[in-house]
């Protein structure tokens, strides 16, 4: 089972901050297929520029490997202070 | 030490807390960042964070900020969920043995915070709520630092 996590705009987009899909999909590109499939809103935002990919809580660049108990988060232009 | 707190927080006293009994240290500064209040603008800020990464990720900062500025000691105190106008939104403190690098370290964590820290900040404001990108020239600041 596979934890996804949304923050700032794309939260806002899909109306839902956390989620598990079962079966985990295999790599983030299929990742961010299913969940385009099943949130439209969402299927432009993730490849949006500046979205940044966090697994298990460190940063990714680029395709990856999942495994199935991965959490990941996806994380819009980061703007504090 | 990073602190991430949904409350107001009291900038003085942590300033205090932070300088008080320190020896060697020659050079304390701070920044402390507000909510903007413009007329007829944004009515309150909502910062969101994601409490287990976001620390980690700004201690991290705040290592390389030791290491890089020499410093004695750094705090970061950042303010999370809605923010009212006038309140304190951050306060960054940093302690040296003279006053440059803790003046540069306070630069570079706010530089960092800004458009690298994972923090999302949405405006509430009479036409509705919009969430905040970092501008060209926040981006442009945190490019200072990038060796």
């Amino acid at each position: 089972m596979m934890r996804v996590l949304l923050f700032g705009r794309l939260r806002d987009l899909a109306g839902w901050r956390e989620t598990e899909l079962t079966p985990p999909p295999a790599t983030l590109s299929d990742l961010k297929r299913r969940l385009g499939e099943a949130w439209p809103e969402l299927a432009a935002a993730l490849a949006g520029p500046g979205v940044q990919v966090a697994v298990d809580r460190a940063l990714v660049r680029g395709e990856t490997a999942l495994a199935p108990g991965a959490e990941v988060a996806f994380m819009p232009p980061m703007s504090g202070g | 030490m990073i602190t991430l707190t949904e409350q107001p927080f009291d900038a003085g006293a942590a300033l205090n807390a932070f300088s008080a009994a320190r020896s060697g240290t020659g050079a304390v500064a701070s920044f402390l960042g507000l909510a903007r209040g413009e007329v007829g603008q944004t009515i309150a800020l909502e910062l969101e964070a994601w409490p287990e990464f976001t620390g980690p990720e700004i201690e991290k900062i705040a290592v390389e900020a030791r290491r890089r500025f020499a410093l004695h000691d750094v705090a970061v105190i950042h303010r999370t969920g809605k923010i009212a106008p006038g309140e304190a939104i951050v306060l960054v403190m940093t302690a040296a043995t003279h006053r440059r690098g803790a003046f540069e370290a306070c630069d570079f964590l706010m530089d960092y915070l800004k458009s690298r820290a994972p923090l999302w900040k949405k405006e509430h404001g009479p036409a509705g709520a919009r969430w905040v990108e970092p501008t060209a020239r926040d981006l442009a600041d945190a490019e200072r630092w990038d060796a």
